[in-house]
This record gives structure tokens, C-alpha cells and sequence, in this order.
């Protein structure tokens, strides 16, 4: 079995930090997925099942969950669009920790105003 | 060195596996961040209820548009969740019984959702009798 101390010692660089969370991303994503198929099948069991079942959605800390999921999707999205980058120019390795830093600044720019936006609906 | 990702097969099921994982991702760069933008910050859970999807299901564009978000969101996280299952289950029993256990299991998901997309019906017989539409 692989040593999970060797994903952090390993010295892969800002590379290998991508690959672990995106990795992290899609398992986190895909567990939501599951679950969000099963809730959203209620709906076939009629109103009253399915509205008494989104209250659970309202509460604070599913809220949080929420901005949580728009994170994990976000960053899996513009990471994966660093990948395809990569694989289909292999030219751009040469810029590969740029590209990296990129990511991360896309996404600061994009999650952070989407987050507080998200949390006021719930402080409100 | 190759900072992306694993490398590109050569042929076969593991090189149409690996170009599907890329051309469904970006569909899914628009479809995911698109129903998220949609669903989750123009709308949220405050004003998401039963009639709002029945209303969004009346016209057939809602749907075919979650339709084909579940079938590639749901086989893109499988395929991973497949290369993850290759990487760390190591023990050969397990991995075929872990495998095993992810195809089961999604298949049963994209049926369910699939159901669920395609059947639903914005009834106002139903809607009506269990009094939400006034």
C-alpha cells in the first residue's frame, strides 16, 4: 500500500501539489455526485418527500458544504484545463509552474467574491 | 518530466479512456460551472423547492441538459475513481472486488438519475392534490 507520508515528502513541487489536489477535488466531487443523484431522485416520490428533504440543504453547515463543492469543482475545472494545456502542447512545459501559479490565481479571483456572495444569502 | 498528469496511452480502451476524460472535462467545464452558476449563486437552496424543478423540467431544454451532465460527470468521476482503485489498491483480489463494487455501484446511479431526468413529470394533478399549486 502507498505511505501516506510519501505524498508529502516526496519533493514534486508545485506539480505534484496539483496532482494531490486534484486528486482530492475529483474524489471529494465525485462522493457529491452520488449523493446529489439520490436526493434529486426524490423528486419523483412527489412534493411533500422532496421539499421537507431540501430543509437538510438549508441548514449553516450544509450551506458551507456548498461554497465547499463550488471550490473542490472550481479548482478541478481550471486545473484540468492546465492539464489539457500540457497534454495537447507539450511546449507549454516549459512554462509549466506559471501555468500552475495561474491556476491559483484564477481561482482566488473567481471563488473568493463567489464565496462571500454565497455565505451572505446564509447570514442574511 | 511531465508536470501534467499521467501519460498519454498508446492504444486501445486506455487511450479513448484517456481522451474521453479530457474532452468530457472540458463539456463539463460549461455544463458543471454552468448549472453551479445557475443552481447554486443566481438560485440556491432558499428558493429551490419542488415546483421550481417542476417548472424547469416543463420544457424539454433543462433536461436534456442535465441528462448529458450526469452521463459525462458521472463516467468522468467513475474513470477516475477507476485510476485511483489501480494506483493504491494494490492486493489483485481487491482490486478486482473494489472495481467490481465502482461499476455496480455506478451503474445503479446513472440508471437512477437517468430515471429521474427522463420520467419526471411536472404533474399538476399531483402538484395540486398534495396543495402547492393554489
Amino acid at each position: 500500500m502507498v505511505k501516506i507520508r510519501e505524498y508529502f515528502t516526496y519533493r514534486g513541487g508545485v506539480g505534484h501539489w496539483s496532482w494531490i489536489l486534484h486528486r482530492a477535488t475529483g474524489v471529494g466531487v465525485f462522493l457529491f455526485l452520488l449523493i446529489h443523484i439520490v436526493d434529486i431522485a426524490l423528486v419523483g416520490w412527489g412534493p411533500e418527500l422532496f421539499n421537507k428533504l431540501l430543509f437538510l440543504y438549508r441548514y449553516p453547515p450544509f450551506r458551507v458544504g456548498e461554497v465547499l463543492l463550488v471550490a473542490a469543482v472550481l479548482y478541478h475545472a481550471l486545473n484540468g484545463i492546465r492539464i489539457c494545456i500540457i497534454d495537447f502542447w507539450p511546449q507549454a512545459t516549459v512554462i509549466h509552474r506559471k501555468l500552475v501559479y495561474a491556476v491559483g490565481a484564477v481561482f482566488t479571483v473567481v471563488f473568493i467574491p463567489v464565496a462571500i456572495y454565497m455565505l451572505s444569502a446564509v447570514v442574511k | 518530466m511531465n508536470a501534467a498528469s499521467r501519460p498519454r496511452p498508446e492504444s486501445g480502451l486506455e487511450l479513448y479512456a484517456w481522451m474521453f476524460m479530457r474532452i468530457s472535462g472540458v463539456a463539463l467545464l460549461v455544463l458543471a460551472l454552468g448549472h453551479l452558476l445557475v443552481m447554486h449563486i443566481i438560485n440556491n437552496v432558499d428558493n429551490i423547492d419542488f415546483r421550481f424543478v417542476a417548472e424547469r423540467y416543463a420544457t424539454p431544454f433543462w433536461r436534456t441538459y442535465d441528462l448529458v451532465m450526469l452521463w459525462l460527470a458521472l463516467i468522468h468521476g467513475l474513470n477516475g475513481i477507476r485510476t485511483l482503485l489501480g494506483d493504491y489498491v494494490r492486493p489483485q483480489g481487491w482490486r478486482v472486488f473494489s472495481l467490481a463494487a465502482l461499476y455496480v455501484l455506478g451503474f445503479i446511479v446513472l440508471a437512477l438519475g437517468t430515471l429521474t431526468i427522463l420520467t419526471f413529470q411536472p404533474p399538476s394533478a399531483m402538484a395540486s392534490a398534495a396543495g402547492i399549486f393554489h
